[in-house]
């Protein structure tokens, strides 16, 4: 069976923070930052490995933020 | 893109390489920041309007109409011909351009205000004439460009900057349901309502938005794919709160789904 995995890149300058993507997570993958970006906002980091790819968070995002990558291997 | 930041990618092995590329910002969506409030529906919309040309390859062929509200720059934001219309007379921009160049894919985007307060008479005529084009109708249900008055559409009992006390329908009406309007015209030829809160529904939207085009391609008339969208900014509220009001209050009044669908479907 083909182990399916995830990656998400975010364009912290681009976020504002709206947190629509944290809670279209289902495997819980993203959160706030400390930090904020040179607009001000506290952008979105990822705080777990869990990404499946599923493209969720970057559905949502109004300001089309978010990269997604996935990759299919094959089960060891 | 230099700024971009990868952020702390799997340590044993970075899967972020272009053939594992699923999803990214759409071409036609040009490399600008919206102006647009946080979590505002109005850009995730514009990223499916540039999605499906995109899919489309129609970038230029596409001409979009403006108006006036929060939307008044899209054509800032979207990579295809652009006019700007006068308040509520989007749709009468677009048939004119359509009408000159029958060959062109043209819409209209138009907010609640725009669309169905100054101008109902110019939305309702053209889609008696059934011109054929695509009219995107973002229902936020307020105005939110000049600071959250009271729409047409804005719920009963909800607050506006004009109803600070509520909508009271005793005096200001009831909320006017331009699908209802519309879908009695034999000529308009697609109606649907969609909304983007959520990933699913964002699948949806862009599916109806697609055939709104592909329908346009066919000479088959109007397509009229409304929004249910929220306004934060305007509502009070934060990005979150604003789909919660969407859900409990917006959908059960604006109930989502297709209204007039074709008897023979495109795929
Ligand atoms: C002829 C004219 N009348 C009034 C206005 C003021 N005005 C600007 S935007 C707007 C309402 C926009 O609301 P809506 O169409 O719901 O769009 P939103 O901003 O909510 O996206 C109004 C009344 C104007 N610009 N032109
Ligand atoms: S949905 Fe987009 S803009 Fe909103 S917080 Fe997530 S990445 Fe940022
Ligand atoms: S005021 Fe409302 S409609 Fe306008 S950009 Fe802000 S959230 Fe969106």
């Amino acid at each position: 069976m083909a182990k399916v995995k995830g990656d998400v890149v975010i364009d912290i300058e681009v976020c504002k923070g709206c947190e629509l993507c944290i809670v279209a997570c289902p495997t819980d993958v993203l959160g706030k930052s400390k930090q904020v970006n040179n607009k001000g906002y506290q952008y979105i980091v990822k705080v777990k490995e869990e990404c499946t790819g599923c493209e969720s968070c970057a559905l949502v995002c109004p300001d089309a933020a978010i990269t997604v990558y996935r990759k299919k291997k094959q089960a060891v | 893109m230099e700024e971009k930041v990868m952020e702390a990618v799997n340590a044993e092995e970075n899967i972020c390489v272009p053939e594992n590329l699923i999803y990214q910002r759409p071409e036609t969506l040009l490399d600008v920041p919206m102006h647009y409030c946080p979590g505002c529906a109005h850009g995730t919309v514009h990223k499916l309007i540039a999605e499906v040309i995109d899919e489309l390859d129609i970038q230029g062929k596409t001409i979009g109409v403006a108006p006036v509200g929060c939307s008044v720059f899209a054509y800032q934001y979207l990579g295809v011909d652009f006019s700007e219309a006068a308040h509520g007379r989007a749709s009468a921009v677009a048939t004119g351009i359509k009408r000159v160049m029958p060959d062109k894919y043209v819409f209209s985007y138009q907010g609640d205000g725009d669309l169905a307060a100054i101008g109902t008479a110019e939305t309702i005529h053209t889609c008696n004439r059934g011109e054929n084009l695509l009219i995107i109708f973002i229902n936020n249900g307020i105005y939110g460009m000049t600071g959250g008055q009271m729409a047409p559409t804005t719920l009963p009992n909800m607050k506006s900057t004009t109803s600070p006390y509520g909508r009271d329908v005793q005096t200001m009406g009831n909320p006017l349901v331009m699908t209802d309007l519309i879908k009695q015209l034999p000529s308009v030829y697609y109606i649907t309502r969609q909304a983007v809160n959520t990933a699913g529904n964002v699948r949806k939207a862009k599916k109806a938005i697609k055939k709104g085009f592909q329908y346009q391609d066919l000479n088959k008339g109007t397509s009229f794919v409304e929004i249910v969208a929220n306004c934060p900014s305007n509502w009070k509220m934060t990005p979150l709160q604003s789909n919660k009001f969407l859900e409990d209050q917006m959908f059960p009044y604006y109930p989502l789904g297709d209204i007039k669908v074709p008897e023979k479907e495109v795929k």
